[in-house]
């Protein structure tokens, strides 16, 4: 992402100070994490001091730090999926991406999470990746869904 | 400004409104402990050892003194079971992330508290802001600010501030209570992590 667009977001919301979750709201949903540059651009431009916007960024886990992968991949381990076999779905989505829950592969293809409830717990066990929910998962199931993102 | 009368540990004290239940008791000469407070930083509430129980309208409460506004008739205990028994927990709470720290071991023998109690997760760091607020609201710098939260919250400098503004002020160190032993240790983390990047701009 380029401080272009990052000035762009900006200006956007007016440079307003009060407006600087949303500011990075907006830049983690397009560039998927938030890369220290932008950061400190948000601070010059707002007038709010680093150490603060650091501290919000830290603080929501909906915000990242670290680079994010192309497909989120979220699997739940709730009650229900986990009584279902969540745990063997689970253990595939490691095997098959070779990552373990909160890590990215180098190629940033995937970044997997572990979440505890998904809300459709008829469904499970249940993995959602890029926000589309695929529900009564199995290992093959798994195997199959997950080719159709590259 | 209207004087307000209230009662602190039975003694009749006079205050002006807007005032905290700690400044009226430090004008009388009462004292009541503090970890977080400092008089050129606004109150905080981090720490609550300065909690004090605080009766107006018949009902007891318990409140943090450098927080609480004084009001008419307020009747503030600052030592009672409750009082001492609050403390006692939260500095047993606090030993587990300083354990050995020389600020809190005279408020360990006034209150009896036991350092053994809580499992030991030795962080140096008691949370109080004391290094975080001076440098935002005294020395404006905001070299140094908080991250993450909950159990994970710690303190961290910005190299990029910090290898400037730090070297020369230092003011923060003295302040915390758990003897600057985690300020300094962040700050040399921060300095270390700006070493490359300064090397890149003198070439």
């Amino acid at each position: 992402m380029d401080i272009a667009r990052v000035d762009q977001i900006i200006d956007k919301h007016n440079s307003e100070a009060s407006s600087l979750i949303q500011i990075l709201l907006d830049i983690q949903s397009e560039n998927h994490w938030l890369p220290k540059e932008a950061l400190e651009r948000i601070s010059e431009r707002l007038q709010v001091p680093y150490t603060r916007i650091q501290h919000i960024a830290t603080f929501y886990k909906a915000f990242s730090l670290v680079p994010k992968g192309r497909h989120q991949v979220h699997i739940c381990m709730g009650t229900a999926c986990h009584v279902r076999g969540a745990q063997r779905v689970l253990d595939t989505l490691q095997d098959l991406t070779g990552i373990k829950p909160g890590e990215t592969d180098l190629d940033l293809k995937y970044s997997l999470e572990t979440v505890n409830c998904l809300g459709c717990c008829a469904l499970g066990p249940v993995i959602e990746i890029d926000g589309k929910i695929h529900g009564e998962m199995s290992p093959t199931r798994t195997a199959d869904t997950l080719k159709k993102y590259e | 400004m209207n004087e307000i009368l209230l009662k602190i540990d039975g003694r009749e004290v006079e205050a002006k409104e807007g005032m905290t239940i700690l400044e009226a008791a430090q004008n009388a000469g009462i004292y009541i402990p503090t970890l977080c407070h400092h008089e050129k930083l606004e109150p905080y509430g981090a720490c609550r050892i300065c909690t004090v129980e605080a009766e107006s309208r018949g009902q007891t409460r318990l409140v943090a003194a450098c927080l609480y506004p004084v009001e008419k008739n307020l009747v503030v205990r600052t030592r009672s079971e409750k009082v001492d028994k609050i403390r006692k927990m939260i500095l047993e709470l606090l030993l587990a992330h300083a354990p050995d720290s020389r600020g809190l071991q005279d408020l360990v023998e006034e209150y009896g508290a036991d350092k053994d109690r809580f499992e030991k997760e030795a962080s140096f760091c008691v949370h109080c802001g004391l290094c975080v607020r001076y440098c935002a609201e005294v020395k404006k710098k905001f070299a140094v600010g908080f991250v993450n939260r909950g159990a994970r919250r710690e303190i961290s400098f910005v190299p990029e501030i910090a290898s400037k503004e730090c070297w020369n002020c230092k003011e923060c160190f003295p302040l915390c209570p758990t003897e600057a032993l985690q300020a300094a240790y962040v700050y040399t983390e921060a300095l270390i992590s700006s070493l490359p990047r300064l090397g890149r701009q003198m070439l």
